[in-house]
């Protein structure tokens, strides 16, 4: 439509004000920060590189704990949570409405249970005695004799948070990808059919993933976000930052546990801008997988 | 039909479907137990949490729980009501406002033409990949400078502009003709006027979705409570339902499984009664 100059930048102002404020300052302050020395109380001071040098060099809980458990982390909450929604949309996408409808509210709604309502849930069935679900079905089943105390076992910590955020992670992009498969042109399938696809699995990789790839890769991104955001999973169980022997300690940890604790604000900042790349970077390979620009 | 045999949204039931159900229920079963158990377990009374063999489903539902939740509350300094009062004003509020900046930035975004549009999406593009928490120092910061600490706004500013609303809701809105718009602008309709009797009816479904995930950023949010916040007067309901959870006894157990219970119980009826909106919206989701 037709406006004079001044009209589009009123009605963007607004969010781009907020969006200035609460996201692009802070993440450039972010990296600012990650090049000094600064404990929030004197003026921060400039130290180039040192914070990232000792980030990757000397800081063993880092190196040991917290980046393998980050990458093993956000791999399978990531990419295999990605597939794995994927595949139950593709699934409910061929059901009759009133069923998919109610199955998929019930595998969206853990999703919906951020914070409180999801620590206090997992919680109960880990109880670490033998009034806890897990531990009593589990020793019913003759798996184990002795009660676990799962939050204070290193074994058993990162897995459970693996599991966890696995089952709050078909969000919005569950939700996108399945709205896609839906809306689908039929007539794909039966030209497909025409030209020699013979079974399901090549319908999905020649008809289906290529017509909704803009669903594709927002799921993606909203995924890897997600998988990247579910990092106080860990935190939350436990209730200690951090978590016991940095079982599951993640890099969202241990920015808080340098921030908050330790008031080392430019080692903090470095760890952030770190994680906002690695974010960057596995969805960049999103976007080189779906991206329908450049056919 | 197609002979692959994959059959979107059919009508009938057909035998083909048996074998994704056979999957679907039991994926679904594991998905929705956490939750059932957390439902039985707040109206559990007292001897029912200790019980040995733990029960999954309650027999005796009491309100116990609850009545628990509000009575120790009533002794500190602070009643419950206040952070439920905070709660509601900071979340009505947030929903309002990003809803407002989002419909008309995305209506700018989508239908006018200006110099930055396109480098403004792009950055709103890589803003989805943005993870809060990872900044919350440099927030801080903002927020102090600002002078908002430990005020309302310290709850509600941060939370406005959320980069996956405006996307949503423009790429909703690229989906109204723009015949409907030329037509107005003909009849002598000025800029505003489109947006508040074309753009804001015709997105209503974009609407009900931005406003669901407004609500569940801002209704279940710690952070602004813990980092933003210093007096008790000025916090809201989750961070109040956090310090009661971490009591660790099973008095404190129940208590908690009632607590879990307010804080989710408003997110899935609000989800429930929009998801053919949600539904809706998400059809034009994708990113190009």
């Amino acid at each position: 439509m037709r406006t004079d100059k001044k009209t589009p930048y009123l009605f963007l102002a607004p969010y781009l004000v907020l969006f200035l404020i609460f996201i692009i300052i802070p993440t450039v302050m972010a990296i600012g920060l990650s090049f000094t020395n600064y404990n929030a109380v004197q003026t921060p001071q400039f130290v180039g590189l040192t914070n990232y040098i000792n980030l990757f060099t000397q800081d063993t809980i880092f190196l040991q704990y917290v980046l393998p458990n980050t990458i093993l982390f956000a791999v399978i909450v990531g990419p295999v949570g990605y597939l794995l929604a994927f595949f139950l949309a593709w699934s409910l996408s061929q059901l009759t409405r009133l069923p998919r409808t109610i199955l998929a509210l019930i595998i969206y709604s853990p999703s919906m249970t951020m914070g409180v309502a999801m620590t206090v849930m997992w919680r109960v069935v880990f109880l670490g005695d033998q009034s806890g679900i897990a531990n009593y079905v589990l020793t019913q089943l003759g798996v184990i004799t002795e009660p676990i105390v799962w939050m204070l076992n290193t074994q058993y910590i990162l897995p459970i948070v693996i599991i966890v955020a696995l089952w709050s992670s078909m969000g919005v992009g569950f939700l996108a990808m399945l709205a896609g498969l839906l809306n689908v042109n039929a007539e794909l399938y039966e030209a497909g059919a025409i030209d020699g696809i013979r079974n399901r699995v090549q319908e999905v990789f020649y008809i289906t993933i290529p017509s909704m790839k803009p669903q594709m890769l927002f799921g993606a991104v909203m995924s890897v976000v997600g998988a990247f955001q579910a990092g106080n999973i860990g935190v939350m169980l436990t209730g200690s930052n951090p978590t016991p022997q940095y079982a599951a300690q993640l890099m969202v940890n241990h920015i808080d546990d340098y921030g908050f604790t330790r008031y080392e604000m430019g080692y903090a900042a470095a760890v952030s801008v770190s994680l906002l790349a690695l974010i960057y970077v596995f969805s960049f390979v999103a976007r080189k997988l779906f991206s329908a620009k450049d056919e | 039909m197609a002979v692959g045999g994959t059959k979107v949204n059919p009508k009938k039931f057909h035998k083909n479907q048996i074998p994704l159900y056979l999957y679907l229920i039991p994926i679904a079963i594991f998905m929705g137990a956490p939750i059932i158990y957390i439902i039985n377990h707040a109206f559990k009374p007292m001897d029912e949490l200790f019980a040995f063999p733990p029960r999954f489903f309650v027999s005796h539902p009491s309100l116990v729980n609850f009545r628990n939740l509000f009575q120790t509350t009533a002794g500190a300094s602070i009643p419950i009501s206040r952070y439920i009062f905070n709660s509601l004003v900071v979340t009505l509020a947030v929903v309002f406002l990003s809803i407002l900046i989002s419909t008309m930035a995305g209506f700018a975004l989508s239908k006018m033409d200006f110099k930055l549009k396109g480098p403004v999406f792009e950055v709103n593009n890589i803003a989805l990949m943005f993870v809060a928490t990872a900044v919350t120092i440099p927030r801080y910061l903002t927020i102090n400078t600002l002078g908002i600490l430990d005020t309302y706004l310290a709850h509600i500013l941060p939370l406005i502009a959320m980069p996956v609303c405006l996307f949503l809701i423009k790429q909703f809105i690229d989906g109204v003709p723009n015949s409907l718009i030329e037509a107005a602008q003909l009849e002598g309709a000025g800029s505003f006027t489109i947006y508040r009797k074309i753009i804001l009816p015709l997105t209503k479904p974009a609407i009900a979705t931005g406003a669901i995930l407004a609500f569940q950023s801002v209704w279940t949010n710690v952070e602004t409570s813990n980092l933003f916040t210093s007096s008790e007067g000025i916090r809201t309901l989750p961070f109040y339902m956090n310090t009661l959870t971490s009591v660790g006894t099973v008095q404190g157990q129940g208590m908690a499984a009632a607590a879990a219970l307010i804080m989710f119980i408003p997110n899935l009826l609000l989800f429930i009664i929009m998801q053919s909106s949600v539904m809706n919206t998400m059809a034009y989701s994708g990113i190009k």
